[in-house]
């Protein structure tokens, strides 16, 4: 159990039968009245964030979560085949658990599976990849603005917003926490 | 050294090949020098320096070694150490001035500044306090969550304008707001009431304003508060803690007080975070139950004679109207101990010293806290009260 001296950002923890973790917390207090503790958590589950307050002598049930790490191997059927970095030992993940990190995924790329209770329950791909564009509008030479945006289809499925200049073939680096264009990393 | 050479020692902030940025006590000083280069970074200096010149050139000097080896608890990244440390030299600078502020203020207006023990036999019964116990001093001792209670006493000693400035400590309050240790400055008015201490509060804030910032308009942004523009010139509205649930909250107080957590909740979650934008605001009328040391309001028996001061949605102060009859405090605090019983909390003394001054008499009395800290964060923009210590408690 923790209290609530024990809160910090990142604390795992169970509320409602649910894993969380604690993104934004803060202390209040009127001088001479009750205290609490505001936070911000995200469902491990859902990636739902709530408002949660708690007071000061409440006590908070930790969350038994483990992040291990994991290379994706190949895609069988509907399922997503990965394996274990240190045992080799395979897991087979569904399309829906992997969420986002599906449109990322390419051979060998090393991911984080998180668990709770020994399940696994969700995938974080690194923050950044480099995706080739295998689909786009054709670019327009010389126009170097990065202020307007056309879409682009990677080899790994996703569909990024890119500057005018990109074509296809180009390897772009992507930012897998917001899905977001960083720069070209080389032209075809 | 020729004449109009001077010497300057200090801390190298910041270096490149013939250019420096040297910090002393009296500022940063940016000097030329064909010896500087990027690896002095950090190292203290002793540079002559020739006057008349801009930027003024070094004649010869000494630099130590950079102490980058010296500060492993940082990573070794003595820049990133020595940033966090200007900036808190910065506000050490600004804190002093606004306590200059602060004494000559209670100077002109005939105070004794006093110093009253901070290890004391009772630290206060709130309930919503809780103190720090000391051992090795013979008898059982707390650190003061204020200094009330001695402070007091010097009232019924004779003495009728007492002020202090002093540390006081509340166990396990700690956020961007609060800091278990914290400096208060605490001053009381024998034979006045609320309103001069609100006066008071008014008048102190608008200087230490006006000497930190020029002006007593300011943008504050600190304490995870914003606000465009405060006006904090002298006199500041009121508001009645009804009247403040029903603007900020919808709801009035009649509704909340059966339920004392839920009125906190929407007092710290609603009402204080709107509280004091355009104007500071005193917030008046608290439910009799709050009274905690105030006495009730000699014209509206079922409120205490008690004041908050709010600025940009950060309180500043906690002041009463000070109750001074002996039987009534003694069964407040009795129900205060009952109450700290029956809740599984420490249970502490009650100090009989305290009651037999009040039992001696008091003048008629008013007394005000105000937490410094957070008016020097305030004015000086400063994310957390941590920020204007000198060694904030995750510093230490």
């Amino acid at each position: 159990m923790y209290s609530m001296s024990d809160i910090r950002k990142n604390l795992k923890i169970v509320l409602d039968g649910a894993p969380y973790t604690i993104i934004e917390f803060q202390f209040v207090k009127p001088g001479k009245g009750q205290a609490f503790t505001r936070t911000r958590v995200r469902n491990l589950l859902t990636g739902n964030v709530t408002d949660r307050t708690f007071k000061s002598n409440e006590s908070l049930e930790k969350a038994d979560v483990e992040e291990r790490q994991y290379s994706f191997s190949y895609k069988e059927g509907e399922n997503f085949v990965f394996m274990e970095t240190r045992t080799f030992e395979q897991l087979h993940l569904s399309a829906t658990l992997l969420g986002e990190a599906v449109n990322y995924l390419q051979d060998g790329m090393l991911v984080d599976v998180l668990f709770w209770n020994d399940k696994p329950i969700g995938v974080t791909p690194p923050t950044f990849v480099e995706l080739t564009v295998i689909e786009t509008e054709p670019g327009f030479k010389g126009d170097t603005s990065t202020n307007t945006l056309k879409a682009a289809k990677t080899d790994t499925g996703a569909t990024v917003m890119v500057p005018l200049f990109i074509n296809e073939g180009d390897l772009v680096r992507v930012d897998t926490r917001t899905g977001e264009y960083m720069e070209r990393v080389r032209n075809k | 050294m020729t004449a109009g050479d001077h010497v300057v020692r200090g801390r190298v902030v910041w270096a490149t090949e013939g250019r420096l940025l040297v910090e002393d006590d009296h500022g940063t000083h940016g000097l030329s020098w064909g010896e500087a280069r990027e690896a002095m970074i950090g190292a203290f200096a002793e540079l002559v320096v020739a006057s008349g010149e801009e930027p003024p050139r070094v004649v010869r000097g000494s630099v130590g070694a950079p102490p980058s080896a010296a500060f492993p608890r940082h990573g070794g990244d003595w820049r990133a150490f020595h940033d966090g440390e200007r900036v808190a030299i910065r506000r050490l600078r600004e804190r002093a001035r606004a306590l200059r502020v602060i004494r000559s203020y209670f100077d002109a207006e005939d105070f004794l500044e006093v110093e009253t023990p901070i290890a004391v036999p009772s630290p206060g019964l709130d309930v919503h306090l809780d103190a720090l116990e000391v051992r090795g001093l013979g008898a059982p001792r707390w650190l003061v969550t204020s200094p009330e209670y001695q402070m007091k006493r010097l009232l019924a000693a004779g003495l009728t304008r007492v002020v202090q400035l002093t540390k006081c400590f509340r166990r396990d309050e700690r956020g961007a707001r609060h800091e278990p240790e914290f400096t208060m400055l605490e001053w009381y008015r024998g034979f006045a009431g609320a309103d001069a201490l609100m006066g008071d509060t008014e008048q102190l804030t608008a200087r230490v304003a006006r000497e930190l910032r020029g002006t007593t308009h300011v943008r504050i942004e600190a304490l995870g508060a914003r606000s465009d523009g405060t006006d904090l010139d002298p006199p500041w509205p009121r508001m009645t803690v009804d009247e403040a649930l029903w603007r900020h909250a919808g709801i009035g107080l009649a509704e909340l007080l059966p339920d004392e957590e839920r009125f906190y909740r929407v007092w710290s979650h609603e009402v204080e975070p709107a509280l004091g934008f355009a104007k500071p605001v005193f917030i008046v009328d608290w439910p009799a139950s709050m009274a905690s040391l105030a006495r009730l309001h000699p014209d509206r028996p079922a409120f205490a004679d008690r004041f908050e001061a709010y600025v940009a949605g950060v309180e500043l102060s906690n002041g009463f109207g000070e109750l001074i009859d002996a039987a009534e405090q003694r069964a407040r605090l009795e129900r205060d101990q009952a109450e700290r019983r029956a809740r599984g909390l420490p249970v502490y003394p009650i100090d009989e010293r305290f009651l037999g001054a009040l039992e001696e008499g008091l003048p008629p009395c008013a007394g005000n806290a105000l937490g410094v800290d957070r008016l020097v964060a305030l004015l000086v923009g400063a994310p957390r009260v941590a920020d204007v210590i000198t060694f904030g408690s995750e510093r230490l």
